[in-house]
């Protein structure tokens, strides 16, 4: 044959250096299970309706409305549908031109970003402005585009904690950064310490890496913890001191599950600081209809916020949003409702409010459940899920379950993670690739499978785990230390 | 024009004098080529926002002023800066500024609407979306309306039947979940059987990954295409912008190649070799081959005899050929008909193992035009394994795309049959919107060409007009003096006189001392007679004020 256009070793370097374990070796060896039948409880991305959450029915109303419009004109519409479900669809459709099939503006219908202000006005306490929000289709688009306007080289780093999701340390990979990681404290519930911070900076500065922006994932993904309101006040004015844009992504905002740390968005912190730092601090944060009690990932609906980028930044930023026309008009939509949803007085306000609760107290009993246990089985200890969707034990592997790893050509935690899908169908993702200390592993899970289903998902995961545990950890066990 | 060009200079005037003394001189350079306006354009989905002093001293700081903020215009990714992208640039500005003031500032202007020829965005100009499709989508988006009986009075019984069957073949019924990175699987399978009937080759869902619209699947490609800026991408000229800012954005070389005018936007291999040599002469690698067919925005549709040409000369020179194949429902005059490159290629008997080929596909175009939906899907055959799996890998960390642009594209593949429900609905829309698209086409086609010093190719397919305006030398000089790229100039004095929108060539590039502009086929026919009126009226007017 001739000459190859593409092959192997012709390609860009940096995509072969890109890594995403969350659909990684794990995740196609489920589905290969699942293809010769075996039953798989998906826990490796978090995905509600997978796995059986309803989509709540109000959005879902107005959306298919939009979809239709005809069904407007129809006389029998009310038959099938609440009149504010008909009322907020006309709302949407009249703030687009041309329905879902034309092309918004490129940063998102300016009257869905208008919106989205009103949304962070209520809840920070702050203006907002439509000006500086963009849509986009998920969350990880506007990372990604982000992204893509700091990084000019491998010189420029990305402090980005560890572990992280690997989102960050792909997208860095793509774009010919450097990954500059700084490690959460999982012995103080996964916290964040400054003085860490500044090792990591003087590190990389050392070997001559210019660090511009930092990630903090909060609530925290894949280690569940929420940042204290002193935490993100120590963060912003570390960013403020070493120059660097805070990337705040807040996707989790919705998903709480306890009431001594709430959610409190970074923004809303830095203006709290008043000036100087409220002037000066760079901060892009994310949000997305993928989370929260909405779980509507395969909308791919997001945006994000800027504070204090100036204005022929914000210019590149809109033109690298313009080359891909424009996020998809529906997720523009579903973005709309979940900043207003139904108020009080509206027909479906109580339906919704009974599916929105329903969902969130639920996801908190699965967190308990999750963590405790994953905390009774033997050579595990995992920190309880604040918040976000996953729960991220430790596994203490015995020396000899290590060995066999190596000999398996396998990471330690994915040597784990590949047997407990073989003997139980639970998919999970190996702690390696989100990244951990050398020497201490983990696996991500989600807190997502029906609650009906978790006792008995534990109880599988501890039988497994005790004979794993016994076959290789002979003359050993933390639990006796 | 004028106001625009003082308040931008103002503005950089104003930044300069706050501005503190700059070390760097590329900081001076960068603010000049700042002061000379862009040759690119616009269109309704992206305008620079006007800055003027007065609004730029209200802001929390212009970039120049904030040098001390981490991320400015001094210091973020120069491969941004330097992407161009012609859905850009001020002459949307200025429309959209001057629609605002006619709603309260009738009697101000000859026209009393502004007409928006300078995007492929359809249902933005009234196209109604087809009915059957978007019946399925609302039963997708609101599963819980299969179950209702009254459903049944408002919605096709085959609209039904196909919701049921995409909603089996998602797992657990749920369209609010992520997918398979690469596309619901049962999904591609209808692609891959919609792609089998129009070919008479085989295709394989495997080879399917679906994308949010055709760009995504386009930025994938040259992201793994191109290391450096010695890897190089072949494109047309004139192109879409895409291209060029893509390449730009992921730091290769655009190679020119440039279609022949004269012999309606033909393709000569002679010039692919030309281009590819001199490309190679430079220490550049040629790794790919972008073919727009139908063109954009040229409106060419690639004769078979052409096709196979380019595709031995992929095949001999080793270059993955990326068919953009938008726009192939697109075609509006009986002698030419659109092939797939990978129907060509299989009919010459070349297998996976010959040539590597990218095709893109999108719901944004043909007779649907669902822009708003971001769906697409590219079909890539003839890489190796290892190559497919890095393409999933990129793919799957973006999770996938989005699922109601999916299930569209499965339904553009796989529309109503003969005796279903929908069938004569549905063709009875898709023939008036195609039969309406071409005598649109038609008609701005010939009126284009009886202007002085206008030749306009026909278009053949796809959406758009790219006429040729011979510009009197006292217009060039006018545009020199108003420091704008002449077909700019040109394009903005239609502007203001009629208010119709279209994109300057220079947008797209073409031959130098040559101008053109871009003007869409897709207003709504009816208003076709006062577009060719006012056209008129405004070329003869120019003419006669700058007739050498």
């Amino acid at each position: 044959m001739s000459l190859k256009a593409l092959d192997y070793e012709t390609l860009n370097e940096n995509v072969k250096n890109c890594q995403y374990a969350v659909r990684g070796e794990l995740y196609l060896r489920a589905s290969e299970l699942q293809k010769e039948g075996k039953k798989i409880i998906f826990t490796n991305v978090g995905n509600p309706h997978a796995l059986g959450q309803k989509p709540l029915t109000f959005p879902r109303q107005v959306v298919a409305l939009c979809q239709a419009p005809f069904l407007l004109d129809n006389p029998n519409v009310g038959m099938i549908f609440p009149a504010d479900a008909i009322a907020r669809a006309k709302h949407y459709l009249s703030l687009t031109s041309g329905g879902l099939g034309a092309y918004s503006d490129s940063r998102g219908l300016p009257g869905v970003r208008k919106e989205v202000a009103e949304f962070i006005q209520r809840r920070d306490g702050y203006p907002s402005d439509p000006e500086l929000i963009f849509l986009t289709d998920g969350a990880s688009k506007g990372v990604m585009q982000i992204l893509n306007c700091i990084i000019r080289d491998q010189k420029d780093g990305i402090l980005v904690p560890v572990p992280q999701y690997p989102l960050y340390s792909a997208t860095i990979s793509l774009l010919g950064g450097t990954l500059v990681p700084y490690y959460l404290e999982e012995t103080d519930n996964w916290g964040l310490d400054v003085n860490n911070l500044r090792q990591s900076v003087a590190q990389a500065r050392s070997q001559g890496i210019t660090v511009r922006a930092m990630v903090i994932i909060n609530p925290g993904n894949p280690t569940g913890q929420c940042l204290s309101e002193a935490n993100l006040r120590e963060i912003l004015k570390f960013c403020c001191d070493e120059r660097l844009v805070l990337l705040g992504d807040e996707v989790y905002q919705q998903n709480i599950y306890q009431d001594e740390r709430p959610f409190i968005s970074s923004k809303k912190v830095l203006m709290d600081m008043g000036e100087p730092l409220s002037k000066e601090v760079q901060l892009i944060s994310f949000h997305t209809v993928s989370k929260g009690y909405w779980g509507e990932c395969g909308q791919r609906g997001g945006y994000f916020e800027m504070t204090n980028i100036p204005p022929r930044t914000v210019e590149e930023i809109y033109k690298v949003a313009s080359i891909a026309l424009s996020p998809n008009v529906s997720a523009q939509i579903f973005m709309g409702l979940m900043v207003s949803p139904p108020k009080p007085g509206d027909i479906s306000y109580d339906q919704f409010v009974r599916e929105s609760k329903g969902i969130l107290e639920s996801l908190r009993r699965r967190a308990r459940i999750m963590t405790d246990g994953f905390n009774s089985c033997k050579n595990v200890v995992c920190n309880f899920t604040e918040g976000a969707m996953y729960s991220f034990p430790q596994i203490k592997l015995p020396p000899k379950a290590i060995q066999a790893a190596k000999q398996a050509g396998k990471v330690p935690d994915v040597f784990y993670c590949l047997k407990l899908l073989e003997a139980t169908g639970i998919s999970t993702v190996p702690g390696s690739g989100f990244g951990q200390k050398e020497g201490v592993f983990h696996l991500r899970t989600t807190i997502l499978p029906a609650e009906e289903e978790m006792p008995e998902i534990m109880e599988s995961f501890k039988k497994f785990n005790d004979e794993f545990m016994s076959q290789y950890g002979d003359n050993f066990g933390y639990s006796r230390m | 024009m004028r106001r625009f060009v003082i308040g931008q200079a103002k503005n950089l005037i104003d930044q300069t004098r706050r501005r503190p003394p700059q070390p760097h001189h590329h900081n001076n350079l960068r603010l000049l080529s700042l002061l000379r306006p862009s040759a690119s354009d616009s269109t309704a989905v992206y305008s620079p926002r006007l800055f003027s002093s007065s609004s730029s001293s209200d802001m929390p700081g212009s970039d120049s002023s904030t040098s001390s903020l981490p991320v400015t215009l001094d210091s973020i990714n120069p491969k941004v800066l330097k992407c161009e992208y012609a859905v850009r640039g001020e002459i949307v500005s200025i429309a959209q500024r001057l629609q605002d003031d006619l709603k309260t500032n009738k009697d101000a202007y000859p026209f009393d609407e502004i007409i928006y020829c300078n995007i492929g965005n359809p249902q933005s100009l009234g196209q109604q979306p087809i009915t059957f499709f978007r019946e399925v989508l609302a039963l997708c988006s609101h599963t819980a309306l299969l179950d209702e009986s009254a459903t049944h009075g408002l919605f096709s019984s085959d609209s039904i039947d196909r919701a049921w069957k995409i909603l089996d073949q998602i797992p657990g019924k749920a369209t609010g979940a992520y997918s398979h990175s690469q596309g619901i699987k049962g999904l591609r399978d209808a692609i891959a059987a919609g792609i089998e009937a129009r070919d008479g080759f085989p295709a394989d869902p495997n080879d399917i990954f679906m994308t949010d619209g055709a760009s995504p699947g386009v930025h994938m490609m040259m992201q793994l295409l191109i290391s450096s800026e010695k890897d190089g991408i072949l494109c047309p000229i004139p192109q879409y912008p895409l291209y060029s800012a893509s390449i730009a954005l992921h730091g290769g070389s655009l190679v020119p190649y440039y279609l022949d005018e004269a012999s309606g936007w033909g393709l000569e291999i002679s010039e692919l070799k030309k281009q590819l040599e001199d490309a190679k002469s430079k220490g550049i690698t040629v790794r790919a081959l972008a073919v727009i067919n139908p063109g954009n925005p040229t409106g060419q549709v690639l004769s078979e005899e052409n096709q196979r040409d380019i595709v031995d000369f992929c095949k001999k020179e080793g270059l993955v050929l990326l068919a953009d194949e938008v726009y192939q429902e697109n075609v509006y005059v009986p002698d030419k008909k659109f092939h797939s490159f990978k129907k060509v290629a299989r009919s010459m008997g070349y297998g996976e193992k010959d040539i590597s080929l990218v095709s893109f596909q999108s719901i944004s175009k043909g007779y649907y035009g669902e822009c708003g939906k971001r769906g697409g899907y590219m079909e890539v055959t003839g890489f190796t394994s290892d190559v497919r799996e890095q393409i999933y890998k990129v793919a799957s960390v973006n999770l996938c795309s989005n699922i109601s642009g999916q299930i569209l594209a499965s339904l553009v593949m796989s529309p109503p049959k003969p005796g279903d429900d929908s069938y004569d609905s549905y063709i009875a829309e898709k023939e008036g919107i195609l039969s309406s698209l071409a005598t649109r086409a038609k008609t701005l086609e010939e009126a284009l060409n009886k202007l002085e010093g206008v030749t306009c190719n026909r278009a053949e397919g796809a959406m758009y007009l790219f006429p040729c305006i011979t510009l009197p030398q006292k217009a060039i000089a006018a545009a020199e003096a108003a420091k704008t790229a002449p077909d700019a100039f040109y394009c903005k004095r239609l502007l203001n006189a009629t208010g119709i929108v279209v994109v300057p060539g220079s947008g797209f590039r073409q031959v130098p001392g040559t101008w053109h502009f871009r003007c869409t086929i897709l207003p709504q026919e009816d208003k076709i007679p006062a577009i060719v009126n006012r056209l008129t009226e405004f070329h003869k007017s120019f003419m006669n004020e700058f007739r050498d």
